[in-house]
């Protein structure tokens, strides 16, 4: 069994990786990659408020979310959305648990509310005013391959795109020793279920039980693929920055993988 | 959407472990909530505590996912014959052709909880036995459910708050209707943790008194803990997932729109994935959490959709707001509903908010609705509707 849906637009954002556009060159191997300091993620689209409610990893979330629907002019009001994570979000976890150790147990509303696995989707749906279905998944280290399925079968289903941002920030201590994620990643995806104008490839999903997963032969990107869950989909992306078709084998669960055949179109 | 048989389900919670034990209370609108024992939380207010959870064993195999919420899951998957019944359909389909997708909001924080307490005086570090893969992670109960079930089909968890484990019925149906699986065990888990006890209280949403939803003295939430399931299959025997909708509010991050827009549009999609008109729907079983806010424009929702004859209830005051396995386990009480022929009241409601617009049963009555709806709301306005249906 397999599926199609066709890529409309990306984003990201990691060291060294400021961008899709400024990220090509270095994806398609055209030019060394240089990790870097990581750009501050721009939460322009939310309003002050929550804006300063929100803390990194949804920051990442929406900006990488904004990057991908900005060549397609794809309305984010009327889009449905998939959000993927491993972690969530370590900073708000650690606070709340290292505030619950002590004696007032004065847990922050407002940090509460930001505690939810879907915060990022939360802050979207209002910056954004859309009311479309958005889902907030996890898979562990498999959660871009999870949300990629995810999207494409909703696309289908649904016959309409759906943004798929899959993002995650490293946590800080303690937790940072027991959850092997060292490096920010950020990854959207604007996944559409036929081909359009701003369609620049196409991809086909299909399990597979065996297989090694594709890698980096840089060591930098190797380290951003294997520092962070959304780093797994970066090979997708190296092969749409080469132009050249390609048979990825993604990360997912114990005894499963999800290959993805990427076929890119010439000029995006 | 491709309409699925629910060919198996069950769960557990403070009402009891598996379906006769929750439908013996839910028949006589028994609560199944008591004043908060938890730990040490000094907290003036009701919880629906599981008994026993504490005396749970994981077997070997499982050993290293030992946490609350997993043990949670391990009752919840040995009632009513759900595990002969997985192993049945795993015969059939193969391991690799079922998916598990679960719901969970906080999955095994408490463990996280413990250790926080246990961190080493001088480095700060966490105790060398916290596993986070295994308890804490939010992937944590989905890998748990496929490991304890031996499936190796696609997986994943849906968290979306308190409409978690309602759109994993709609997560495993577009999986199953793109082939990508014959079958799915769906459900959710959550569990009693200081996180969302100390969490609502800042919110000032905890009830002081057992909840009481659509109540025209309600005050807040009582926080429940518990475990469902759902077995999902292309045929076979049983009530049929007739449609699945989700939306979103766009309003505000942990109150409802005030006239519940994103939840009118869950209902409307659920009946549009279904092609049904809204008179087909026979119950609804409300989202109902007994705080200002969610109950009456929840009610609004559902008049705008239903008008105001269809017969509603809320069944929180019976086994508390379980979260992220809200929306399994409401889904299972109207699935109950629709089989048994039996609409539960609305435990611990003395006398409707004046400002109710949907018609909430009080007490419970008889009824054979030929469809029923489970609303499911979550924090970051997530809105999930589901429709079974008779075959």
């Amino acid at each position: 069994m397999t599926i199609k849906a066709y890529i409309d637009g990306v984003g990201l954002l990691a060291p060294g990786l400021p961008g899709w556009r400024a990220a090509r060159p270095v994806l398609a191997g055209d030019a060394g990659y240089e990790p870097g300091e990581m750009l501050r993620p721009s939460a322009d689209i939310l309003p002050p408020a929550e804006r300063r409610r929100c803390g990194d990893l949804v920051k990442l979330a929406l900006h990488v979310g904004t990057e991908a629907l900005a060549p397609s002019g794809a309305r984010a009001a009327e889009l449905a959305t998939v959000f993927t994570c491993a972690t969530g979000s370590g900073e708000v976890l650690h606070q709340i648990c290292e505030t619950l150790a002590g004696t007032e147990r004065d847990v922050s509303p407002t940090r509460f509310h930001n505690s939810v696995h879907n915060a990022a989707a939360g802050y979207w749906s209002i910056a954004t005013g859309a009311r479309a279905p958005s889902t907030s998944l996890c898979a562990d280290q498999g959660s871009f391959a999870a949300g990629l399925l995810e999207a494409a079968v909703q696309a289908a289903a649904e016959r309409s795109p759906v943004l798929l941002v899959a993002y995650d920030v490293p946590p800080p201590p303690p937790l940072s020793a027991v959850i092997p994620c060292t490096v920010q990643c950020g990854l959207g995806l604007l996944v559409a279920p036929a081909r359009g104008a701003a369609s620049f490839g196409e991809i086909e999903l299909d399990l597979a039980r065996e297989g090694v997963d594709t890698a980096f032969a840089d060591p930098g990107l190797e380290r951003l693929r294997t520092g962070n869950a959304a780093g797994r989909g970066l090979p997708l992306l190296a092969a749409f920055a080469a132009g050249r078709s390609a048979r990825l084998t993604l990360e997912w669960l114990p005894s499963l993988r999800l290959a993805v055949t990427a076929t890119p179109y010439g000029g995006a | 959407m491709t309409p699925l048989i629910v060919t198996r389900y069950t769960g557990v919670n403070c009402l009891g472990r598996g379906l006769e034990a929750w439908w013996r209370a839910l028949r006589a609108r028994r609560s199944g909530l008591a004043a908060c024992d938890f730990e040490d939380a000094a907290l003036d207010t009701f919880i629906g505590r599981v008994a026993g959870v504490e005396d749970v064993t994981l077997p070997g195999p499982l050993a290293a996912f030992d946490c609350r919420n997993n043990r949670l899951a391990w009752l919840g998957l040995a009632q009513d014959g759900f595990l002969r019944a997985v192993l049945a359909t795993r015969e059939r389909y193969g391991a690799d052709r079922i998916a598990v997708i679960m719901g969970t909001s906080t999955s095994g924080v408490l463990s996280t909880e413990r250790a926080y307490q246990r961190r080493d005086p001088a480095s700060g570090a966490l105790p060398a036995d916290f596993r986070f893969a295994e308890t804490q992670s939010t992937y944590s109960l989905a890998a748990f459910v496929r490991a304890a079930l031996g499936l190796a089909g696609p997986a994943h968890v849906v968290s979306t708050a308190c409409s978690s484990s309602a759109k994993v019925f709609a997560s495993a149906a577009r999986l199953i209707g793109a082939g990508f699986a014959d079958a799915a065990v769906v459900g959710g888990a959550d569990s009693l943790c200081l996180t969302t006890l100390y969490g609502f209280r800042s919110l000032e949403l905890l009830s002081a008194a057992p909840c009481r939803p659509y109540d025209a003295g309600r005050n807040g939430i009582s926080i429940g803990e518990g475990a469902g399931f759902a077995l999902l299959e292309r045929e076979g025997p049983g009530p049929v997932l007739a449609g699945v909708g989700e939306s979103c509010d766009a309003y505000h991050m942990s109150t409802p729109h005030p006239e519940g827009l994103g939840a009118r549009l869950a209902m409307e999609r659920a009946l549009a994935a279904g092609g049904l008109a809204p008179d087909a729907i026979g119950y609804v079983n409300l989202h109902g959490t007994a705080t200002r806010t969610n109950d009456v424009a929840e009610g609004r929702a559902v008049r705008d959709v239903f008008g105001p004859r269809t017969p509603c209830s809320a069944t929180k005051g019976a086994h508390g707001h379980l979260l992220g396995a809200a929306g399994v386990t409401e889904a299972i009480v109207a699935l109950a509903a629709l089989e048994r022929g039996f609409l539960p009241g609305t435990a611990n409601t003395r006398a409707l908010d004046v400002e109710t617009a949907c018609r909430v049963l009080i007490e419970g009555e008889a009824a054979a609705p030929r469809y029923v709806l489970s609303n499911s709301f979550g924090f970051g306005g997530n809105n999930c509707s589901v429709i079974f249906g008779r075959q």
